[in-house]
């Protein structure tokens, strides 16, 4: 599958129930799925055929750890933007999210004049060099589907195909949750 | 959707990029790398995963515990998609004139709805992520933050998400 499914599914109580029990993590315990079986008072049968289940209609992406970047040394960040023809964006946007060093990897709209770029793909590194570099590797896949536009021949203003924005703040960082 | 873990702050990147990396053992390390991949599921996945790696479940879920208390890992357990928990998202940025960016920074944030905000070095010099609890509110936000701060959101929701197999090896 290339693409994550766009449409939402209504939750089940019991589906929501989940989420809020596991929503800060699993407990890391000899026997995890008990403990929520036993929160919800379902057996632990039924806690495992749901998770999978979740798992496998996209409403649980992964069950994983998720290390904090900066403590494993991968300081840098990059988020990279690209102007691909439209036609081939699908194909070539699922080629970029399979990078191991791409966090992130979206379509999203252009507003031209001022926002030419159609594919987001974050990257990280242990240093501004090795973004640089993966950057580069990203554009050797992409090199036959960027555009080029020059929407002012006259005054011979090229827009890019490609950027790579890092950021130099955290100006606000708050987590995600599902209320009670 | 509620946006409340943790409170506003500005981080500057460079100052706090220079000390934190950690010194990590060869069992942290096999974990960390193992386990980004994915916990198995089963009655016991700390068992399944000790096996793996030769060595025992006690072992494992006291180093895991260590992990995540120290915050080396941010995460773990099931990562529900966003849009599943039945929220609203939006990507966004402004064009913000340099010598207005820390006052258009408060007027942004000021908004419960502002999840994540960063400085990026672009004409577009701020980034934030907007989540409501429906469509519509997303377009009322947006308004409300052009009112406020005179400037044009650049309004970027996504369109297509693709899979992604994001590694970091340690």
């Amino acid at each position: 599958m290339s693409t994550i499914t766009q449409e939402q599914e209504k939750l089940t109580d019991q589906e929501r129930q989940y989420i809020l029990l596991t929503q800060n993590g699993l407990p890391i315990i000899q026997e995890p799925y008990h403990a929520i079986a036993e929160q919800m008072d379902i057996s632990v049968e039924q806690v495992l055929s749901l998770t999978k289940s979740m798992q496998e209609r996209g409403i649980i992406r992964r069950i994983a750890a998720v290390p904090n970047h900066y403590k494993l040394g991968y300081q840098f960040n990059g988020m990279t933007v690209w102007d691909i023809d439209d036609g081939q964006a699908e194909k070539f946007g699922d080629a970029v999210g399979r990078l191991p060093f791409v966090s992130h990897c979206y379509l999203r709209p252009r507003f031209l004049p001022e926002w030419n770029y159609n594919l987001f793909a974050m990257v990280h590194g242990k240093t501004e060099e090795s973004i640089a570099k993966y950057r580069g590797q990203i554009k050797e896949l992409l090199k036959e589907v960027l555009v080029t536009r020059n929407h002012d021949s006259s005054q011979n203003i090229i827009t890019k195909s490609n950027d790579m924005l890092t950021s130099t703040a955290i100006l606000k960082k708050t987590g995600l949750r599902l209320k009670k | 959707m509620d946006n409340s873990s943790s409170p506003s702050k500005t981080e500057n990147l460079s100052k706090s990029r220079k000390c934190q990396t950690v010194e990590l053992s060869a069992l942290e390390k096999q974990l960390i790398n193992l386990l980004q991949h994915g916990l198995p599921v089963c009655e016991r996945p700390f068992a399944q995963i000790a096996e793996e790696i030769s060595s025992t479940e006690q072992a494992v879920i006291a180093c895991l515990t260590k992990l995540r208390s120290e915050k080396v890992l941010t995460r773990f357990g099931p990562m529900f998609d966003a849009a599943s928990l039945g929220g609203a998202f939006t990507l966004a940025a402004l064009a913000v004139p340099e010598a207005d960016f820390d006052f258009v920074t408060e007027q942004v944030n000021s908004f419960e709805q502002i999840a994540h905000n960063y400085r990026r070095d672009h004409d577009f010099n701020m980034w934030f992520v907007i989540a409501t609890e429906s469509t519509e509110e997303i377009e009322k936000v947006v308004q409300a933050i052009e009112i406020k701060t005179g400037l044009k959101v650049l309004n970027v929701p996504k369109l297509k998400e693709f899979y992604v197999s994001l590694y970091l090896p340690v």
